[in-house]
């Protein structure tokens, strides 16, 4: 096995250039994940990016929150004013595995993994998220909405690495993270849903029922246009146009609709007046 | 430009408050560089995947997953294992009864460690919550939160 130990972002950019078939390792939360059965990644080059400072900490300017592309859980739940401006980025950071997967798991290593199910995507993807992505060759910046396309699949190049989420700051009136899963502690979402509200509008984010994290326009649509909404039922219509959720071993599809409509409806009966 | 390692990787960190430098194969987990390099057998294997958290260890103070840590990602920092506490810290899991089988016991203990150290960190979530990451399949769990709070100074601890 090889690995690269590049000590500033120059270098690791430099690294991933010339090394197109390599994996940048953060947290390795999920790169190491029963290491010792995968011998196919042990004939692997990495590139470490532990070393890269740059990337650790997360800062603010006057209208954005930017996190790095190492910023941990661990690291945002600790962030007082991240708590106060947003709280769902905390409370997913939380409910992410343990304190020893907060400790180490990154933001960037939950974009870039991809997995269906990943709790700290929807909390981003509500806030309306931008993936920034640096390579020699220059920089992409791609709203998190539009990044995935399908199953694990995104739009990054081998050798760009994430090194930005930037988020912008705004006055939020709803903000809701939800996530069902077999119990409370340690689990990976069975079905999730994020909604945000803004003077930019609604934001319905679902995850772990579809191929991959995505926002619910329809649904948003639904909420923008202040339809009555009665039942858990009258939301399913709005819920089979946006996604077409999928079956695994962690739920059924059927499963996934009905629990997505009552997550939704109860969420937000409180706060709006079209549903009753 | 960065420097490349394939086999052999020699690696400095803080163990346990002494510097240590240790030639590692760059594939290693810091669980296999603790266990069958430094003879540290303390830190235990559970589940390889990062669930039971047998596996605990801090670095740079907080607790994680060794299973889960490439080795080569410690050098320069401070890692603390098991064998860093001393007995009397332990005293109040003795008599609340959080050890059965005992496999548990080391990685319980680490994060326990944490949580008695930093107690403002019980801001952020309750002992049990903190604790989600160290099964034990013997104690029901209950004699092992007895044994942090007690240990909490401010918890009628001492
Ligand atoms: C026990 C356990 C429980 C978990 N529970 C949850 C959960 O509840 N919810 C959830 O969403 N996830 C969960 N996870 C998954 C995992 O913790 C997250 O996906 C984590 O955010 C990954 O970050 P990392 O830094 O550890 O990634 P790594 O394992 O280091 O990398 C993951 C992927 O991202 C790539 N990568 C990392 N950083 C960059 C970068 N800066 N630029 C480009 N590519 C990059 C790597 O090459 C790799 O492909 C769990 C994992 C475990 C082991
Ligand atoms: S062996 Fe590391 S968490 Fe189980």
């Amino acid at each position: 096995m090889t690995v690269l130990l590049p000590g500033s972002l120059d270098e690791a950019l430099q690294a991933m250039a010339s090394h197109p078939t390599a994996l940048p390792v953060a947290g390795g939360t999920d790169l190491l994940v029963h290491w010792p059965q995968r011998p196919e990644l042990h004939r692997q080059t990495f590139v470490d990016l532990s070393a890269v400072q740059e990337l650790r900490p997360l800062r603010w300017t006057t209208d954005e929150l930017v996190l790095g592309g190492l910023t941990t859980y661990w690291d945002v739940i600790e962030d007082g004013r991240v708590r106060e401006e947003f709280p769902l980025l905390v409370e997913a950071a939380r409910q992410i595995g343990s304190i020893q997967i907060q400790a180490r798991g990154t933001w960037a290593g939950n974009i870039i993994n991809g997995s269906p199910a990943a709790d700290g995507v929807a909390a981003l993807m509500a806030y309306d998220g931008v993936v920034v992505l640096d390579s020699t060759r220059g920089r992409s910046e791609i709203p998190l909405a539009e990044f995935y396309s399908g199953y694990k699949q995104m739009r990054r190049a081998p050798d760009e690495l994430v090194t930005q989420i930037r988020l912008p700051r705004r006055e939020y009136s709803v903000q809701i993270f939800e996530k069902v899963g077999s119990r409370r502690a340690q689990a990976i979402a069975k079905v999730g849903v994020t909604v945000t509200r803004s003077a930019s509008g609604w934001r319905v984010v679902a995850h772990s029922v579809a191929p991959f994290v995505c926002r619910c326009t329809a649904l948003e649509r639904c909420l923008e246009s202040e339809a009555s909404v009665g039942s858990p039922d009258d939301l399913l219509p709005a819920i089979r146009e946006d996604v077409s959720p999928i079956d695994d071993l962690r739920s059924s599809a059927a499963y996934r609709e009905r629990v997505m409509a009552r997550v939704l409806y109860y969420g937000l009966l409180e706060v709006c007046p079209s549903f009753h | 430009m960065s420097n490349e390692q394939r086999d052999r990787l020699p690696i400095s960190f803080t163990l346990n408050d002494q510097p240590m430098r240790v030639e590692i194969d760059p594939a290693e987990r810091l669980l296999d560089v603790l266990r069958y390099r430094l003879g540290l057998t303390g830190t235990k294997e559970g589940c390889a995947e990062g669930e039971c958290g047998a596996c605990t260890v801090l670095l740079d103070g907080l607790p994680v997953d060794s299973c889960l840590v490439p080795a080569y990602q410690v050098r320069g920092r401070r890692v603390e294992t098991v064998e860093s506490l001393d007995a009397e810290s332990l005293a109040t899991y003795h008599a609340s009864g959080a050890t059965q089988c005992g496999a548990c016991t080391p990685g319980v203990v680490m994060t326990a460690s944490w949580i008695v150290r930093h107690p403002e960190v019980l801001g952020r979530g309750s002992v049990r919550e903190l604790m989600a990451g160290n099964l034990c399949r013997c104690t029901g769990y209950d004699g092992i939160i007895e044994g942090i709070e007690d240990a909490i100074p401010d918890r009628g601890g001492a």
